[in-house]
């Protein structure tokens, strides 16, 4: 199982939220899709799931397209969507039985298949609420359930930790890495960290435009800059760093100095200069070739040049 | 589109604007049968259910618009509408469940007057002296007219995400259709014209079913009119697309 997207656009009115985008996410992966806020990744994915409607191109999953055969990709296709809508007024299990018979599950299967989602997703405890009392991260989780009630093979989750505290963060990450083994997963979100943790490919998007599409290992080696911040605890003088060959310094304040280069070895460079100079360190941190950096650098780059 | 069908008629029987707009629809007919003095059948001394079906349009033409307020201006403003896309659902499935349990629901409110019926039948001069195929008549008539309101209140909701807004639209817009050209076709500028303008409006078909008399002409006047206020509910759902 696959999920190709091939030149896929889509125009509201005279702007074009994703301008021929085309990148292939491959089975037993997570993709990680990145991308601003308004950059068309929720367009993108609504168009995959088959909410919106391509203005041209076309999306593949296994070879079945969404635009011919809406209903067979969408009876294999899990979503999660940004905004987690559902109906408020069920409960728990009579949301998740309403979404079995969507899947054309038969009544003892889906009663079955409601308590494995239960199960897999720790919704446990909640299982006899109504939707609008539960918490945010329960909520998240009922749409996880949602998403792999049809036991999809390809799973589509837009920002699907957003607003979660850190000790929900942790466990939907985990059924994430659980139930991606077997399956394809496209994962949209904001926080870097998360990609690092969980995806091993990679697409960014600006402006509807693809401007990465790579393996993370291959991203970082990218873009090579090394960048160390470093804090002393006492004010130190600027002529120290100057032999540094090759290192652009940039004072922040007295107490704190950020150092870049192409450099490999750049944290210990600095390092070997501090402890020659005997230099009252406080902290030293690695904060160059980050993900976040490279995804600064393009997608605000390109904001420049435009 | 049975999955949507049972969902919509639950929701129907577990909110409380479908109970609201049921007691209000049946006391409005009821005051109206029996007591408000110009139009009670007591003081008229006929026995008959005209007054149901005379005045009972303008009452199912605000039932109607209420049940049918919510069906896709609140899908759309909490984001649900995109959950009923991305299931496996056509998205004819998802109207017509919509529309068939909206007409239940009006089947629903329309029972109890069965009881008007029972009671005038007693009170019948001999007992059992009333046109029965005439009111069987009426009833085909107001499930017809149901019918063309729920396809104009879903379609007025299909175009906006609030209720009220949709409420005031499609009261207005079925009451227009209803009583509108029939009340135009009076006005003294349209010649022979005023004939055809008159049948435009839904009155003119549905005084002929009230009758008893079923002519296919009526049956595809209301037929069609339900469909087509369907189809442009589709085409404005997907057009949003």
């Amino acid at each position: 199982m696959s999920v190709r997207i091939a030149q896929l656009s889509k125009k509201f009115g005279s702007q074009k939220a994703v301008n021929e985008i085309s990148f292939e996410a491959k089975k037993g992966k997570i993709l990680g899709f990145l991308g601003p806020n308004g950059a068309g990744k929720s367009t993108t994915m609504k168009m995959a799931t088959g909410y919106l409607f391509p203005t041209s191109g076309d999306v593949w999953v296994d070879d079945v397209s969404v635009t011919q055969a809406p209903l067979a990709v969408k009876q294999n296709v899990g979503y999660l969507p940004e905004h987690n809508p559902m109906y408020l007024d069920m409960y728990v299990r009579e949301f998740l039985l309403f979404i079995g018979k969507a899947y054309r599950l038969s009544t003892i299967d889906r009663k079955q298949r409601v308590e494995e989602l239960i199960a897999i997703c720790g919704l446990k405890v909640e299982q006899h609420k109504k939707l609008h009392m539960l918490s945010k991260g329960y909520r998240q989780r009922v749409g996880l359930a949602k998403a792999l009630m049809g036991d999809p093979s390809v799973l589509i989750l837009d920002e699907p930790t957003s607003g979660l505290d850190p000790n929900q963060l942790i466990e939907v990450r985990k059924v994430i890495k659980d139930i991606s083994q077997e399956k394809t997963v496209i994962l949209s979100t904001h926080i870097m960290q998360e990609v690092e943790a969980l995806c091993e490919d990679v697409v960014i998007i600006n402006r509807g435009e693809i401007v990465a599409d790579k393996p993370i290992s291959e991203l970082k080696k990218q873009t090579g800059t090394r960048r160390v911040r470093v804090t002393f605890e006492r004010p130190v003088m600027e002529d120290s760093f100057d032999s540094l060959r090759e290192v652009q310094t940039e004072k922040i304040s007295d107490t704190e100095w950020v150092f870049s280069s192409g450099e490999d070895q750049l944290r210990n460079q600095v390092l070997t200069l501090i402890t020659t100079q005997q230099l009252p360190l406080s902290t030293i941190q690695d904060v160059g070739g980050s993900l976040e950096e490279i995804f600064y650098d393009l997608t605000q780059s390109k904001e420049v040049k435009s | 589109m049975m999955t949507i069908f049972t969902k919509e008629f639950n929701d129907f029987l577990n909110s409380l604007i479908g109970y609201v707009a049921i007691s209000v629809f049946l006391t409005g007919v009821g005051l109206i049968m029996w007591l408000f003095p110009d139009t009670n059948v007591l003081d008229y001394g006929y026995a008959t259910l005209e007054p149901v079906f005379t005045v009972g349009p303008y009452l199912l033409l605000f039932l109607v618009a209420a049940i049918t307020m919510k069906s896709f201006a609140e899908e759309k403003r909490s984001g649900t509408l995109e959950l009923l896309y991305t299931l496996p659902f056509h998205t004819l499935d998802i109207l017509l469940g919509k529309y068939l349990a909206a007409l239940s629901l009006v089947m629903v409110a329309l029972v109890p007057t069965l009881l008007y019926y029972v009671s005038i039948y007693q009170l019948g001069n001999p007992t059992g002296n009333l046109d029965a195929s005439g009111i069987l008549g009426s009833y085909l008539g107001v499930l017809l007219l149901s019918s063309v309101f729920i396809a104009i209140g879903m379609f007025c909701s299909a175009l906006t995400e609030n209720q009220i807004v949709s409420f005031v639209l499609s009261a207005f817009l079925s009451f227009l259709i209803y009583q509108g050209f029939e009340a135009i076709a009076t006005i003294d500028v349209w010649g022979s014209w005023s004939y055809y303008l008159e049948q435009l409006g839904i009155m003119f078909h549905y005084e002929n079913i009230s009758r008893g008399v079923l002519d296919a002409k009526d049956f595809a006047y209301f037929i069609g009119t339900s469909f087509l206020f369907l189809l442009m509910t589709l085409l404005t759902l997907e057009s949003k697309r």
